[in-house]
């Protein structure tokens, strides 16, 4: 039965022949849940339509662990719009076989939006997955790429670079405070160097989330771990404001701005 | 619709000319080149003055011609002028607002924009003048004879207030895109929340242009109130993440100097699911 409603399901979405159809017929695909929907789905990331392709990393990141092996497989040579939702599935699924890929992908893929969302993933790889004296050189890998990639010529890469740090100093927060520690220095002189609001701001964010998590998941005996951080967030907010007063435009309603536009008026007039 | 404004900020392409080099093609006797040369510069934003200068004159061009009678050097030139955001340029960026060329004229427009002076707001209000009798739309519709939407925006961006009864009627234009600049226009110039709503709407279009052409409007507002139906509508999520990007610095704008707003981590929460 569950095979004809795959079959069923997997012929919706072949022969779809509007976009609205298409969609359609994917999302349904996504909600079924079902293995042997799993080429359809990745061969639906490269059909140029982004509410299918939203639809379909859905679907495979629920189905999880079994799409891992075909999304690698399939992922080489796919158009680099179609990669980029392909590393957005495995970085949801977050299986730890994915991460040499994700690793080249982040450093060397040439679309951003691949590098965007390997950058991303690579801090949302489940490490408990991997045997454990795996799991601190996989990490070390996993920084050692973010601090490069948090370097990239596209500001939404570096965004994306603070995202994985800010996931991955979570992860090792306990386990590997000394690596903590080296990313939360990276931040502050990111933050130092950075001239993007945006990155600014999410580096702040990243901050406070990290902080946060310290100081609710450890308990008192670690609270000199906690201190040790000692994060700089307000640093952080300085720095953005001074960034922003640099560039702020004149406010609706400033008398100079008045000036120079009735003045303009006025000489156009003359 | 300007698609720069979905250009990244710097480029991970290797600069293949000097700017000694751009400058000197700029005035050299190669065609193709001097259109290269032009775009180079602002697309590197080289901010020299010799750049500045070479940009102006070539504002004046008269070599590069195309078939039906455009300036292909005199467009590249407006359009990296802006860019380069050296306030020499206004002046004679207002002058190519009378050029025969329509692509001149909307370059000249965006550029103006860009350099936020506002002294160039009379000439953009006669050029929209062009599109109405009185207080409507001139009769003869879709208009095709100016740069609407570019003139709009930058009415809306450099606080022309005194140009509110004029955008209005365009809010009824007959092509979307147009509607969109005048209601992004409105939204700026009064922050009456109708014209953001308007915007929104337009997230829910058939046509994915007219979506994207949206996503870009309410980031250039920085519209909060837009940011779910942002991160939902079907766009490219890289176009998505500059429209909230757009919303973002709007609300780093509007933070009370020693917290970021709640609006702030909202808005970086949905960009981090479109990553």
């Amino acid at each position: 039965m569950t095979a004809d409603l795959a079959q069923t399901l997997i012929r919706a979405v072949e022969e779809a022949d509007s976009s609205a159809r298409l969609l359609e017929a994917v999302e349904q695909l996504s909600a079924a849940r079902l293995e042997a929907a799993i080429p359809t789905l990745i061969a639906a990331l490269g059909y140029n339509n982004p509410g299918a392709a939203v639809a379909a990393v859905e679907g495979l990141i629920q189905i999880g662990k079994p799409a891992v092996k075909p999304l690698m497989e399939l992922l080489d040579g796919y158009n680099y719009g179609a990669r980029a939702w392909a590393i957005r599935a495995l970085a949801g699924i977050g299986d730890p076989r994915g991460l040499e890929m994700l690793l080249d992908a982040a450093k060397n893929d040439f679309a951003f939006s691949v590098r965007r969302a390997a950058a991303r993933g690579l801090g949302t790889i489940v490490w408990e997955e991997l045997p454990s004296e795996q799991v601190q050189p996989a990490q070390a890998q996993a920084l050692d790429v973010l601090l490069q990639v948090s370097q990239d010529p596209e500001w939404v890469v570096r965004y994306a670079a603070v995202n994985g740090l800010e996931k991955l100093a979570i992860a090792v927060a306990i386990s590997n405070t000394d690596w903590a520690m080296q990313i939360l220095r990276h931040f502050d002189s990111q933050v130092a160097s950075e001239d993007n609001l945006a990155i600014i701001a999410r580096i702040w964010l990243a901050q406070k989330e990290i902080q946060e998590y310290v100081v609710e998941v450890l308990d008192t005996q670690t609270a000199q771990i906690v201190s040790a951080f000692d994060i700089d967030w307000q640093g952080t907010l300085e720095k953005l404001y001074a960034r922003k007063r640099q560039e702020q435009p004149l406010p609706e309603g400033d008398p100079r701005k008045f000036h120079q536009v009735a003045a303009a008026i006025a000489k156009a007039n003359a | 619709m300007d698609f720069d404004t979905f250009e990244p900020e710097k480029s991970s392409s290797t600069e293949s000319l000097t700017i000694e080099a751009a400058i000197a093609n700029l005035q050299g006797d190669d065609l193709g080149l001097r259109v290269y040369a032009a775009w180079w510069l602002g697309r590197f934003r080289v901010r020299e003055t010799a750049a500045v200068s070479v940009l102006i004159q070539a504002l004046k061009d008269e070599a590069d011609r195309t078939e039906d009678g455009g300036y292909p050097l005199r467009r590249n030139a407006a359009r990296a002028l802006g860019k380069l955001g050296d306030q020499k340029a206004v002046p004679p960026l207002i002058q190519s607002l009378d050029c025969s060329d329509f692509y001149v004229r909307e370059a000249a427009a965006q550029s103006l924009e860009m350099l936020g002076d506002p002294v160039c707001i009379p000439n953009l209000i006669s050029l929209l003048k062009a599109g109405l009798q009185g207080e409507q739309l001139v009769s003869n519709q879709p208009d095709f004879s100016q740069p609407y939407d570019a003139i709009l925006e930058a009415l809306g961006t450099l606080g022309a207030t005194i140009a509110v009864p004029l955008i209005q009627p365009f809010l009824d234009h007959p092509i979307e895109r147009i509607q969109y600049a005048a209601a992004r226009a409105m939204y700026q110039l009064t922050q009456d929340m109708i014209y953001g709503e308007r915007l929104v709407q337009a997230l829910t279009e058939q046509d994915l242009q007219l979506r994207r052409t949206a996503l870009a409007d309410l980031g250039a507002i920085g519209y909060l109130p837009a940011a779910e139906a942002i991160a939902q509508t079907l766009a490219e999520n890289s176009l998505k993440l500059i429209a909230l990007k757009g919303l973002l610095e709007h609300q780093i704008y509007m933070s009370p100097a020693n917290e970021l707003s709640e609006g702030a981590i909202r808005v970086m929460t949905l960009m981090d699911g479109l990553l």
